[in-house]
């Protein structure tokens, strides 16, 4: 039985031979048969035949030609074709200059891996090589030298004996950490209030987010919704693209038309709504993408990144999914001029959860 | 032949000594040759091949924010107001020639890494290559494959487009439901409120310097150890703990693995040319009221999306402070819980089993029941939750109910793994069976032979010595025993309870194994068969009845090791 075979084992002398000897090793079957060394190598038809190795070296040399020439046709293709070019393969359309330069580009670096790899596999020597291998930890003999090293370089120092250098160099390293991560406080403002408020006040009307139009209850029918902005949106478009964004993020709106007898408004809410037309915030409430899904015979809306449903009839309470909480109402009301407009701003903050979201201002 | 170092050979060696004994073995190192080896090769492959486009892509991508009028040769959106990141992104893909070809290359080279980075820890895991010594290698793999996926998730948030601010969102969201810190967290991360002005510069820097120099540092590592150990190898005849047997690094492995790079940026630049993969420019630029029906982050975030879309809403408002447990849950504590068990598991596995040896020789998956029935089970864990980041798409590909698929998944994530780990573990030993049968009573030749009072066999040829050898060359393996409870002086052997703990888990680990035949058993089984050759009457009833007897015996034998 070779000594080597099994790892566990102590050597033939019962020695520790650094794979663990210490260990017992559980083997009541013991080893059924001896290892009968490495099977014989057996000649590949190039090894045996001059003619096939003569073949092998014609298809290696050709990968490596055709490269070549696809190399060429790869500099001569970016110069020649027009970078607006469009070319129809059956019924696909692709832009001809990216897949000429993909193509010659990528057959080439195939063709050279390839002639490499059958040059590697088909010609050179496979004879198996036998390497001996040792185990990763040091002898004892090795670790008392380098202990013997280590000490004498520690007690040359006097790291271990004088206390006061030690800890004093600790203590100047440890505040050392410090700078690194208070400088990185100016990386963003203190939240502040900015998650509590939108630009929804009282008297801002509801436009159509794509024309800016400001609506009148006629212009929604029943079962209609309607993607909508604050109309004081777009001052800030003007003066302050960042602010502008960040704004429209907690501020869009849908705006949905139900039969009035089909809501189920909870107390207090009554009022909110115009003639069965109801204002919800469009920023989901789980993570914050915009609700955009409407099924107008149920009238619930979908959001497309985790699917929570929300009931529009019903407050948007949610039917289904991960979100946690409705859909903010914001409370419209007509105004003097006959135009949809927010009686006042959201009675809570939009969008995802936080952790001081409880908080009255 | 030369004896002497060419003179512009020499003047290297006079300043660096090539003709060291070290520069001599590395030339001429032993490497193994396997094809589940190529796999790791894959991912650094494709870590050269995303350094060399990205490098490219730099030259023209524009980490701004700032508002711009597209001016560009895409007319569809030409006069439209976005990100200079989204027009540069527009100039890069229109533009510049050859800039759609990089940005495809590199966008399928980042697919790619992060599969081969996976897979390749799969072959890892089951073959038990993570065992000692190559635990931190192990470790450091894993940091990799953590690090590559942060990356990737960066990349596909530059362009500013509308599917990547959707993602990137999406983190806000979550990072913003983080319990005491979320709220600052997320306004220092993104400079402010959601989207802001910084977020595009900041991750940038941070996916073009800091992720890439950290898996540089830690591929250096891992391939040096790698060396350092040298490579473990499959078992067989030849093969020990103590060698390693295999081709020499010049010429066949400069010529394979070399050659094996260029395949693999070939391929990813026939990718590049033939696969379209994130038309930015059919998306528009990011708008945070907007979004696509459909909306799908690349391959390796499905499984986090799925956790957090198979969630249940619930959170709790108590003391004035809200706790969104379906972010909590699903984003912040599954994923890394998971990871980190994953990650863990050498250290656990060689808990359990005691087996504190060094290893070099794999394991066939079948020889480790348990391991691989564990691994499925990860697998099947993971393969639920990417599943449930698609819902949405089984649900209108399949026309079936998306509250159903979503239901259903909910049930799977829990019961699949354990169903998984169960018939996996029985497969294995199934399989061990099937090994042992083909030790004992060789292979089925398909030759049918009519004894002379008119019964039928078919006839055995034994195996030869070689494939006799690697069937057997795996250890048998026993639960480990609890010792006495008390030492030879009386005293309680301490950490009683924890001890338990073990010998509980590895007869959970060991107990139904399979134990390979003996020497005698072998012996007896060739003896056999060529006592059948004369009488093959005996033989069809015999080996019948033989082929029962052992699995009997076995199970009893292996049970009993429980008992001790």
């Amino acid at each position: 039985m070779s000594d080597d075979r099994l790892p566990a084992k102590p050597d033939a002398h019962g020695e520790d031979d650094g794979y663990g000897g210490d260990l017992v090793l559980a083997d009541p079957a013991g080893d059924p048969v001896a290892d009968p060394g490495l099977e014989p190598h057996e000649d590949r038809i190039t090894d045996i035949d001059p003619d096939a190795a003569t073949r092998v070296e014609r298809q290696v040399a050709t990968m490596f030609g055709l490269a070549t020439l696809l190399t060429i046709a790869f500099v001569v293709a970016y110069f020649a074709i027009d970078k607006d070019t469009v070319v129809w393969i059956g019924p696909l359309r692709t832009n001809a200059l990216n897949l000429t330069l993909g193509m010659t580009l990528g057959l080439a670096l195939f063709l050279i891996g390839a002639g490499a790899i059958q040059w590697a596999k088909k010609l050179m020597v496979d004879k198996e090589i036998v390497e001996h291998r040792n185990p990763v930890h040091t002898s004892e003999a090795d670790q008392a030298e380098m202990l013997k090293e280590f000490n004498a370089g520690t007690a040359e120092s006097g790291f271990t004996r004088r206390k006061l250098i030690r800890r004093s160099l600790i203590g100047a390293l440890g505040v050392l950490g410090i700078p690194p991560i208070i400088m990185l406080a100016d990386l963003g403002p203190p939240p502040g209030r900015r998650l509590f408020e939108t630009v929804w006040t009282e008297g801002i009307r509801v436009v159509n987010d794509v024309t800016l139009r400001p609506l009148r209850p006629s212009d929604m029918v029943i079962g209609q919704l309607v993607n909508g902005l604050p109309a004081n949106l777009q001052e800030l478009a003007e003066e302050d693209h960042t602010e502008y964004l960040n704004a429209k993020a907690k501020a869009a709106v849908i705006l949905v038309r139900i039969r009035p007898d089909q809501i189920t408004p909870l107390p207090g809410r009554e009022n909110w709504g115009v003639d069965g037309i109801l204002c919800y915030s469009k920023i989901c409430t789980h993570v914050g993408c915009p609700i955009s899904l409407y099924e107008q015979v149920t009238h619930h809306v979908l959001c497309p990144c985790h699917q929570s449903t929300f009931d529009l009839a019903d407050n948007a309470k949610v039917l289904f999914g991960p979100a946690a909480r409705p859909l903010p109402q914001l409370p419209i009301m007509v105004d003097s001029e006959g135009y949809l407009a927010a009686q006042s701003g959201f009675h809570e903050p939009v969008g995802p959860s936080f952790w001081e979201r409880g908080e009255r201002g | 032949m030369a004896t002497k170092f060419a003179p512009p050979v020499q003047y290297i060696d006079d300043r660096v000594g090539i003709g060291k004994p070290f520069f001599r073995h590395a030339l001429r190192k032993v490497f193994p040759d396997h094809w589940s080896f190529l796999l790791g090769e894959i991912a650094l492959y494709s870590f050269i091949v995303l350094i060399l486009t990205g490098t490219f892509l730099t030259f023209w991508f524009k980490p701004s924010m700032t508002e711009v009028e597209y001016q560009g040769s895409y007319e569809l959106l030409r006069g439209l107001h976005m990100s200079e990141a989204y027009a540069s992104t527009l100039d890069l893909s229109f533009d510049v020639r050859g800039g759609l070809l990089m940005r495809q290359v590199h966008h399928w080279a980042a697919i790619l890494f992060v599969a081969a980075m996976m897979v390749h820890m799969l072959r890892i895991f089951f073959t038990g290559a993570f065992r000692k010594p190559r635990e931190f290698n192990w470790l450091i793999g894993f940091g990799m494959l953590f690090l590559g996926i942060i990356e990737g998730f960066i990349g596909y948030g530059l362009p500013d487009d509308l599917l990547s601010g959707t993602g990137l969102r999406i983190t806000q969201g979550m990072i913003q439901a983080s319990p005491v810190i979320g709220t600052w967290l997320s306004f220092f991360i993104f400079g402010g409120e959601f989207p802001g002005n910084d977020m595009v510069p900041r991750f940038f820097i941070v996916h073009v310097l800091l992720i890439p120099g950290l898996i540089l540092a830690l591929v250096t590592v891992h391939l040096i150890l790698v060396v350092y150990y040298r490579h473990t190898q499959y078992p067989g005849p030849g093969r020990t703990n103590r060698n390693v047997v295999g081709y020499p690094l010049y010429p066949v492995y400069t010529a394979k693995a070399g050659g094996f790079f260029f395949v693999v940026f070939g391929v990813t630049a026939l990718m590049g040319a033939l696969l379209q993969i994130n038309p930015v420019w059919l998306y528009g630029p990011y708008n945070p009221a907007e979004v696509t029906a459909g909306s799908q982050p690349d391959w390796y975030m499905g499984w986090l999306e799925g956790s957090v879309r198979l969630m249940p809403g619930f959170e709790t408002q108590i003391l004035g402070v809200t706790l969104s447990w379906n972010l909590i849950i699903p984003a912040l504590l599954v994923p890394p819980a998971f990871v980190t068990l994953v990650a863990l598991y050498p250290f656990i596995e060689q808990w359990v089993t005691g087996d504190k040896r060094e290893h070099h020789l794999l394991d066939r998956p079948r020889n480790q029941p348990t391991r691989t029935g564990v691994g499925v089970a990860f697998m099947t864990f993971y393969g639920v939750l990417w599943l449930a980041g698609g819902n949405d798409l089984i649900a209108t590909h399949f026309g079936i109910s998306l509250n159903n698929v979503t239901y259903v998944l909910r049930v799977l994530v829990f019961v699949g793994p354990v169903l998984a780990f169960w018939v996996t573990r029985r497969i294995c030993i199934a399989l061990q069976r099937a090994d042992i049968e083909r030790l004992l009573h060789g292979l089925e030749t398909g030759v049918i032979v009519r004894t002379p009072d008119g019964g039928y066999y078919e006839k055995h040829a034994p195996i030869d010595k070689f494939e006799t050898y690697t069937l057997t060359l795996h250890e048998n393996q026993v639960p480990q025993e609890l010792g006495p409870e008390t030492d030879e002086n009386g005293v309680a052997a301490p950490r009683r309870a924890l001890r338990k703990l073990r010998v509980k888990m590895s007869e959970f680990y060991y107990a139904d194994n399979v134990l390979k035949p003996t020497r005698h058993e072998l012996e007896e089984a060739r003896a056999h068969a060529e006592h059948a050759h004369d009488d093959g009457h005996h033989a069809v009833e015999d080996v019948t009845g033989d082929e029962q007897l052992d699995t009997t015996t076995r199970e009893v034998e292996a049970g009993s090791g429980r008992d001790h």
